[in-house]
């Protein structure tokens, strides 16, 4: 499906805040989400939580022969999907554009870079070489998938091991994990992507957007670095135009959060390898917590909200008096009032049918006598909607005893005249228009309680 | 290749040029008839063509069509034997896909896509022979067919290639020093701002370095500004010129009387610099030479 079109307010709303130095989720400019590594029980396999963005990395290898003009070479093939359960707006023809970008990026920056020796692949050169190959796939998108995508490739590939060979003269011997313990790939460096979104025509930066401020952003810088501060990639998109001195600034702080994200992703590594060697329970199985009930949980986000009760009390201050409210309460029945004439229902004459629902509806009326409601709740919600909705709070919805169109309907109450007359005769289509607005009750299906 | 030294002692690179020397450009505008605009750039050995369409009714869905911009589609595709070995694909693949996407939107941030709301410009790039730089080649060409066509951009879009080895900083890429794996940088730039369009870098290179190469590449994509400047006034001159030829044949070259304000004006000039005093005095204060010279530059100018 198309993707839901991000309303101008909210846009608005992100912009000013973003210029006021605040995010949505409560973090800095240059911080990054909260990100959480786990490893599946076989070696390459990794999920990667950045934020709620989530990526699922898996490395294989296959002997195959090499191309012709690298014999001595092994292969690097990288493949990154993003499935349809990450966002509505995945589809499998439509997502092309993002899908190319994402791709190369992850291609220039894995492979390019020459994080992983190939050379150490080359088993029996210009006829066996290792394929190493990494799919990625996203599984849920909530902005930023680039360095979520980098993190997931880059930790498999160090997690990965693959079978031991030995060649002795012209034999090729594969040794199974059982015979000879599986070699970890020969890794130069971990080139890691860090995102920045600019926006305003480049005056703000963040780093690590996420899904929302994604859409709001002027365009992307992309720069993949290492811990030794060397840069892998940097890839400028969107329709920004730069200036020498944010690059620099940028790949100063990106310098910085790779640092970071190294020391976690090796600590993660660490403990995983610990957890196997003492027999340990390892896996996707046991990285998952056990306490999640809902998928839609929230945890609290770190708002400041030191300066909010001067900032209510100024608004208060200078906000209008709200408008005087008529407080002489019609009571139609015990426990049904109405302040205020409401407005005018604007659906016009309705369809037999429709009136018959509502003659249905009128039938509630009469039952009300018998039902205990309550009378505070009715009174704010008629005043305020008008008669259509005041069947809406669930204590005082009444019982639908009988279906009979037939009825003349009326309502008695104590002091009015009997502006809510409705009955079935046609005559009750011009009596419409005046007694429309108090008591226009639909049928609700669901039994009062 | 092992034992290829990329930079001499002595400073020369592997074709003789200097760290921050271009290669030979030479460009032509107009190069086909049917077109809206065209050109064509060869950059070294590097040869690239562009053709642009447009701004014309949006083609497929409607439903494409932005309602305050124009719409910008670009397609790479490289020849099949642009390069050393034939190519399979020359567009459809993920690289030329890249490419285009890349080269949009350099071109959608340049062209002032408000002035053609619900409209499409069709720019296509094809590379003719690969030998190193070939975003950059595809940039200028762009460039320059964007303008032969007409359609109004902030400013040029000039772009370059730009490497690093042996702690210096080498302008303008060839094959041969891309092939060799090491750092490579490729930049577009508005020249009159600075502003950077597109950035892309591949392989490593340290963070302490980054801002020699940006310079660098900055640096020969001015210079290919000019380069590109004196293109598109030359051919503007040219197009008057040609209207000169034609009376030429009958006319006494030395009464100027008899020629159009227009052209008059280009001859003087010489197709070089442009002067903006209206009414045109018929000769130019600055110039050395005089206006009974006119006939003979003419001619000169074809």
């Amino acid at each position: 499906m198309k993707e839901t079109p991000l309303s101008n307010c909210e846009r608005r709303f992100l912009l000013r805040a973003i210029e006021e130095k605040k995010r949505l989720d409560g973090r800095q400019t240059y911080d990054y989400r909260n990100i959480r590594i786990s490893f599946g029980t076989d070696y390459g396999c990794c999920i990667v939580e950045l934020g709620k963005t989530r990526v699922l990395g898996q490395v294989s290898c296959e002997l195959v022969s090499p191309k012709l003009n690298r014999a001595t070479e092994g292969i690097l093939f990288f493949n990154l999907e993003l499935s349809q359960m990450a966002a509505p707006a995945f589809e499998p023809g439509r997502q092309s554009d993002l899908l190319v970008k994402l791709n190369r990026l992850m291609e220039r920056c894995l492979r390019n870079s020459k994080c992983i020796d190939t050379e150490s692949l080359c088993v029996v050169a210009g006829e066996k070489v290792w394929q190493i190959r990494v799919d990625l796939h996203l599984l849920n998108h909530d902005g930023n998938i680039i360095d979520a995508a980098s993190i997931a490739a880059i930790v498999a590939l160090c997690h990965f091991r693959r079978p031991d060979v030995s060649v002795q003269g012209d034999e090729v011997t594969l040794y199974t994990p059982e015979e000879r313990d599986p070699v970890p790939l020969s890794i130069h460096h971990m080139p890691i992507c860090v995102s920045f979104a600019f926006f305003q025509q480049g005056t703000y930066l963040l780093v690590d957007p996420n899904e929302r401020e994604e859409r709001v952003m002027d365009g992307l810088l992309v720069i993949a670095m290492n811990k030794h501060r060397e840069i892998c990639t940097i890839q400028s998109s969107g329709g920004i135009m730069l200036l020498k001195d944010q690059v620099l600034r940028c790949s100063k702080i990106a310098g910085v959060k790779v640092a970071e994200i190294t020391e976690l992703i090796l600590k993660a590594l660490e403990n995983d390898q610990k957890v196997r060697k003492e027999g340990g329970k390892f896996g996707f199985a046991e990285s998952i917590a056990n306490q999640r009930i809902t998928a839609f949980k929230m945890e609290k986000a770190p708002i400041d909200t030191s300066d909010v009760e001067e900032k209510a009390e100024e608004i208060i201050a200078e906000a209008e008096p709200p408008s005087e409210v008529v407080s002489t309460p019609v009571l139609w029945t015990p426990g049904t009032a109405q302040i205020g004439e409401g407005v005018e229902n604007s659906w016009g004459d309705l369809e037999d049918s429709e009136k018959e629902d509502d003659e249905g509806g009128g039938d509630q009326a009469i039952i009300l006598d018998g039902i205990k409601m309550d009378t505070g709740v009715e009174v704010s919600d008629i005043g305020s909607q008008g008669g259509p909705k005041h069947w809406k709070n669930g204590a005082d919805a009444p019982i639908i005893l009988s279906d009979s169109e037939e009825e003349e309907m009326i309502i008695l109450e104590p002091d009015k005249n009997p502006k809510k007359i409705r009955t079935q005769t046609t005559s009750a289509k011009q009596e419409k228009a005046p007694s429309k607005k108090p008591v226009k009750r639909r049928k609700k299906k669901r039994a009062a309680n | 290749m092992a034992g290829l030294e990329l930079l001499s002692d002595q400073g020369y690179r592997v074709d003789g040029r200097r760290a921050g020397e271009l290669r030979k450009i030479q460009a032509r505008m107009g190069v086909f008839a049917q077109a809206d605009g065209s050109a064509y750039i060869e950059q070294g050995n590097t040869k690239a063509l562009a053709v642009v369409y447009g701004p014309h009714e949006i083609r497929g869905s409607r439903a494409r069509a932005l309602p305050d911009r124009a719409l910008v589609n670009c397609q790479y595709s490289s020849a099949t034997f642009s390069t050393g070995e034939r190519k399979r694909r020359p567009h459809g693949d993920r690289k030329s896909c890249e490419m285009g996407l890349q080269l949009r939107q350099t071109f959608e941030a340049a062209i002032l896509t408000q002035l053609h709301p619900r409209s499409q410009i069709d720019i296509y790039v094809q590379v003719l022979q690969a030998d190193g730089g070939t975003y950059a080649a595809c940039v200028n060409a762009a460039t320059l067919a964007v303008l032969d066509a007409g359609i109004p951009m902030r400013d040029f879009v000039c772009a370059c290639s730009a490497g690093f080895v042996d702690g210096t900083a080498l302008a303008d890429l060839s094959h041969v020093e891309e092939a060799a794996g090491g750092p490579q940088l490729a930049l577009a730039l508005l020249p009159a701002s600075g502003q950077i369009a597109l950035l892309e870098m591949d392989a490593r290179l340290h963070e302490d370095h980054l801002e020699r190469v940006l310079e660098a590449a900055a640096q020969a994509a001015r210079d290919v500004h000019t380069l590109l400047d004196r293109v598109v006034r030359q051919h503007r001159a040219e197009l008057r010129g040609g209207h000169r030829l034609v009376l030429g044949a009958g006319f006494p070259a030395a009464d100027p009387a008899h020629l159009h304000v227009g052209e008059r004006h280009g001859l003087h000039h010489g197709g070089g610099a442009v002067c903006g005093r209206r009414p045109c005095p018929g000769f130019c204060p600055g110039l050395r030479r005089p206006p009974q010279e006119v006939g003979g530059s003419a001619s000169g100018l074809a």
